[in-house]
């Protein structure tokens, strides 16, 4: 090879660094590992890891996962193509995207979806962005202070540095307050952003929201866990504009929070406005049915500095997750997991009102998710410590996602459709023990 | 050979502009349809919008590119040709048929500052 | 065989998957109040009702219309396709992390955040920098997170009116993309005759008004910026910061580092140079890397090592805040990680070293068909010109790219850079043998030649694959992106 190149060392392949950026060496790693130490020193590692059953949300929920979900997606095909510009060679990764597109719109009622966003919370910024491209003129987004506290933070990081503005919209017994928002719709505002079930875990109630909203010309987004999808109102069914959330609970193990799945589907107005890639479907000159990225006008590699958004890699292969665990479940099964964690849910919180030095506040509806207040802190870790003793993750403290003190006595519980009745007796026996 | 009409005035960003009935009607020229290819896509300005010059909101799209329409002409838009909302591609079969905006209130010094049509020949043939 | 849709085959009632009975105690169920009105779900979602086998060869079927690193070579310029090692597929999906909460009590994930830490360590030490956050999800989400790094540099330097940043012209999209979504002005700097930065046409764009230049090395023709040390002064002179895109660290790994060669900021596709597999089009992950300089900007929470262990730590004030939900993609950071304990710091050096011989080898090979606008030599990649083909037979470098997939190989990456015209970008990797470059080789050579025989072959091509070439306008003017 060297001799077809005209070269007699490697060295001179490298001939136009400087001596001050040549290395001699390498650099200052260790060696590499044959196969069977690198499988010793990470098994080692993360046996460090303690397992326990997750009463823990907050974003990151442990539902059933049908177990063709990692069949197919461990498919090489699958595993190790790139992106499908060619159309031609990838039209299966093409289908899965249009299909995972169009039950995102099913779910969600709206008209479009796009194939992927890094997460939910980038999906919420990717949301801002067309709040404040849709029309000009705008700089200000109005975000519910029920959103996801790190959410809010990466909001907050995309308007940093920059001439957006957020406006936090208050909390009022656990739940976005709309009072006065007309007037707080100025005529900078673009949009509004706000969560359902939200940061504690309950329904927020939009009810006339979208018309409050819209007579400003102004967007709604609403963020939602697509999996209370199957017994709380779509976002379409709101009116909003924009839908957006994280399908983690469609297929995708906990995975110490990532790669997970941002989904973004709006209104056929705000098509060209939406980011990430689409998948259309189309014809070829037989007639035969295809599917191509399309609209790709919109994305960074064309419009560059004109793009309002830089997305180009997204989460394919989880989205390749999140279809073959909604083809496996069907309707019926979403409603099914959808409604087992909210019975669940209830059950657990039920028996866990009844103990003394622990509250559920401000009587809301809630789906799976809800936060227990306790009185007294050193009752709450003990609570904890003796749960995690039992093996069991109690809840997340809501003071570790808001890093505010008056947050430390607020526990988050999840409860999902995977959760046992032993699982679930276990919680309760352990809870009673402390805190009776 | 690039098509070019004696009686409009032209951009350096391949705008052509004609005044008719006190309307200053905007479009894209021949070089630029043919630089972007088969348009799918034309996002028009509303009436009643303001546009100062320079403005760069509105879209052309095609299948590989998209490209803005740097308003030639400050003034308030009075007409917008709805008929490339089902047919972009009329930009492609006749671009000087075809307007895409029409403004009034603007400035005749503005227009008069554009490049005419042996202007806008030479640009051409230097790029 | 085109795969019809999986709600095309749906029959009603049937299910794939059927969920335990809920067990709780009888009654509970019947005397739990329903969600109000109001929040309720009215309409039904239209998903598929199929059986599980129906799913599995669904699913298997579509793999089969799917291309990957598996199945052949995968010149992409800029994509770095190389192999995706198995271990590092078989490790990331151990239990112990798969089933870890992002928020456990950090006793409970020592592993996870020993495996982060180590990584930073790792890549520090590649990249020669000092520090570095891995919650970047993708190249672009690096970016962006350096460039808002650099703003909130010099927003503490109360140097706000630092709202430029400098972009070559050969640069990939994501980089203006990624400055104007921070709210800057982006301005192009030219290239000279030899297809690098114009450092006349830097030292003119440069001002008090620049914030960053961003650069890659090599740059996206391949070719290494050798004034590269000369360009860091210039920039540093000016006060602004110099960002490196890591997509191309394929070609130098090992044999230099970004810190020596004058960069402030970086980002890193781990999903290119670090062997993670594309799935499609991501999951990725974009580390970004700094000097000590910047360290405090990092997003939040970083990662520290205490007498009892590993812990998250929130406490930087200066720090830009969160750019993702969590903490990164986690079991990509594994697949890196385990790439770099097996590589070391030999096998990476020699990665480099092969990638670079091996593209090289296959301009050698395709210089007699194509015209090579930059040469004699590159990097770890190389961009060829079909311009003069298109002239005189009408062949463009799609119709080239066509025909390859005819004959079963994935195409090089087509019209980027566009300063080149009717460009096909070839990056092999280190991965592919001689036997396989020169088979690739022969096949195109082969392609050109009866190409220009026959145009109408060329220009229909693939004739083979399950649809041939697809209306992409049609696409976009009569829009059908779901399937109800």
């Amino acid at each position: 090879m060297m001799a077809a190149i005209g070269i007699h060392s490697l060295e001179e392949l490298y001939g136009d660094l400087s001596e001050e950026i040549l290395l001699s060496d390498s650099v200052p790693i260790s060696q590499g590992r044959s196969e069977d130490e690198v499988i010793r020193m990470i098994t080692t590692l993360a046996n460090r890891n303690v397992k326990g059953i997750p009463f823990l949300g907050a974003g990151c929920y442990d539902h059933i996962i049908p177990s063709v979900v990692e069949a197919i997606s461990s498919l090489p095909s699958f595993v190790t193509a790139y992106t499908p510009y060619q159309a031609e060679m990838s039209q299966g990764i093409l289908q899965v995207m249009y299909e995972f597109q169009s039950m995102i719109c099913q779910l969600t009622g709206m008209d479009v979806s796009n194939a992927s966003l890094y997460d939910g919370a980038n999906a919420l910024v990717e949301a801002a962005n067309i709040c404040l491209n849709f029309t000009r003129g705008k700089n200000t987004v109005l975000v519910s202070s029920t959103i996801h506290p790190f959410a809010l933070q990466v909001l907050a990081t995309w308007a940093l540095g920059t001439e957006r503005k957020l406006v936090l919209l208050p909390e009022i017994e656990g739940v976005c307050d709309f009072t006065s928002l007309d007037e707080k719709l100025t005529s900078e505002v673009g949009g509004v952003l706000v969560q359902s079930p939200n940061c504690y875990g309950l329904l927020e109630d939009y009810s006339n929201l979208a018309e409050t909203i819209h007579a400003k010309g102004d967007l709604l987004c609403i963020s939602s866990d697509p999996l209370s999808l199957g017994l709380q109102k779509s976002q379409r069914q709101w009116n909003a504009d924009i839908a957006v959330g994280d399908t983690q609970a469609f297929g995708i193990p906990l995975s110490f929070g990532g790669p997970t799945c941002g989904y973004m589907a709006v209104t056929d107005a705000l098509v060209r406005k939406m980011p990430g890639r689409i998948v259309g479907a189309t014809t070829d000159a037989n007639g035969k049915r295809g599917f191509v990225l399309t609209l790709q006008a919109r994305e960074q590699h064309i419009k560059r500095e004109r793009a309002t958004s830089n997305v180009c890699t997204n989460n394919a292969l989880s989205a390749l997750m999140t279809t073959v665990y909604l083809s496996s479940l069907g309707w019926g099964g979403v409603k099914e997991a959808a409604s087992q964690s909210y019975v669940k849910a209830h059950y657990l919180a039920y028996h866990l009102a009844q103990l003394p030095g622990i509250t559920i506040p401000w009587d809301k509806p809630y789906w799976c998710e809800f936060p227990l207040v306790f009185h007294d802190a050193k009752k709450m870790r003990k609570y904890i410590q003796e749960l995690r003793n039992e093996g069991i993750y109690a809840g997340v403290r809501f003071s570790s996602l808001t890093r505010r003190s008056k947050d430390e006595l607020i526990l988050l519980v999840a409860v999902t459709e995977k959760r046992s009745r032993e699982e679930l007796e276990l919680y309760l026996a352990a809870a009673r023990r402390v805190m009776k | 050979m690039s098509k070019i009409l004696s009686d409009c005035r032209y951009s350096k960003d391949h705008e052509w502009v004609k005044i008719k009935e006190g309307k200053a009607y905007v479009g894209i020229t021949d070089y630029a349809q043919a630089s972007l290819g088969e348009i799918v896509y034309v996002e028009t300005p509303k009436v009643g919008d303001h546009l100062a010059l320079g403005d760069d909101f509105c879209n052309i799209e095609s299948v590989k590119a998209a490209s803005p329409i740097i308003n030639p002409l400050a003034g308030d838009v009075v007409e917008v040709n709805k008929s490339l909302e089902g047919q972009p591609e009329l930009l492609n079969q006749n671009c000087y048929d075809n307007y895409i905006y029409a403004l009034d209130k603007f400035n005749q010094s503005e227009f008069d500052a554009l490049m005419d049509s042996s202007q806008y020949e030479l640009f051409l043939q230097s790029k | 065989m085109s795969e019809r849709l999986l709600i095309e085959l749906s029959k009603k009632g049937r299910k794939a998957y059927c969920f335990p009975a809920l067990d709780l105690p009888r009654g509970f169920e019947e005397a739990l109040p329903s969600l109000p009105p109001q929040y309720l779900r009215l309409e039904s979602a239209k998903l598929p009702e199929v059986s599980e086998l129906d799913v599995v060869r669904h699913f298997t079927r579509l793999s089969n219309l799917a291309y990957g690193v598996d199945d052949g070579i995968y010149p992409l310029g800029s994509c770095t396709m190389k192999y995706n090692p198995k271990l590092s597929e078989s490790l990331a999906k151990l239990s112990e992390f798969t089933c870890m909460h992002p928020l456990q009590d950090s006793s409970t994930i020592q592993g996870c955040l020993s495996l982060m830490y180590n990584l930073l360590e790792d890549l520090s030490s590649i990249t020669g920098m000092n520090w570095g956050t891995l919650q970047g999800c993708a190249g672009a989400h690096g970016e962006y997170t350096g460039l808002k790094i650099i703003r909130a540099f010099f927003l503490t330097k109360g140097e706000t009116q630092r709202n430029i940043v400098l972009v070559p012209e050969s640069a990939h999209g994501t980089n203006p993309a990624s400055a104007a979504m921070n709210g800057y002005n982006v301005e192009v700097i030219k290239s000279n005759a030899q297809g690098l930065v114009d450092l006349d046409d830097l030292k003119e764009k440069l001002n008090e008004r620049v914030a960053a230049v961003m650069l890659t090395n090599p740059n996206t023709l391949g070719l290494f910026e050798k004034d590269i040390l000369s360009i860091g002064a210039l920039v540093h002179e000016n006060g602004a910061k110099l960002y490196y895109d890591g997509a191309n660290l394929n070609a130098i790994m090992g044999m230099a580092t970004v810190g020596d060669m004058g960069f402030d900021v970086l980002h890193l596709n781990l999903h290119k140079t670090f062997a993670t597999p594309h799935g499609g089009g991501g999951p990725g992950s974009g580390p970004v890397m700094v000097t000590e300089e910047l360290r405090p900007f990092l997003p939040r929470p970083d990662i520290r090592l205490t007498d009892s262990g590993y812990v998250f730590d929130w406490d930087q004030n200066l720090s830009i805040g969160k750019i993702s939900m969590f903490w990164g993609n986690f079991l990509v950071l594994v697949k890196a990680y385990v790439y770099i304990l097996r590589m070391g710091s030999e096998g990476l050096r020699a990665a480099s070293c092969h990638a670079t011989l091996n593209a090289n080898y296959l301009l050698s090979r395709l210089k007699g068909t194509f015209e090579i606008p930059y040469g004699p030599r590159c990097k770890h990649e190389f961009v060829v010109s079909c311009q003069d083909l298109k002239e005189k037979y009408g062949i463009s470098a799609l119709d080239i790219s066509k025909a390859l997939i005819e004959r079963g190989y994935h195409p090089p990456t087509m019209y980027f850079p566009s300063l080149v015209h009717e460009a096909l970008m070839f990056e092999p990797t280190e991965s592919e043998s001689v036997e396989t470059l020169d088979k690739l080789a022969d096949t195109i050579i082969e392609i050109v030649k009866k190409g220009i025989k026959d145009p109408d072959w060329i220009h229909g091509c693939p004739h083979n694959t399950v649809v041939g070439r697809l209306d992409e306008i049609k696409a976009v003017k009569e829009p059908n992106f779901r399937y109800i």
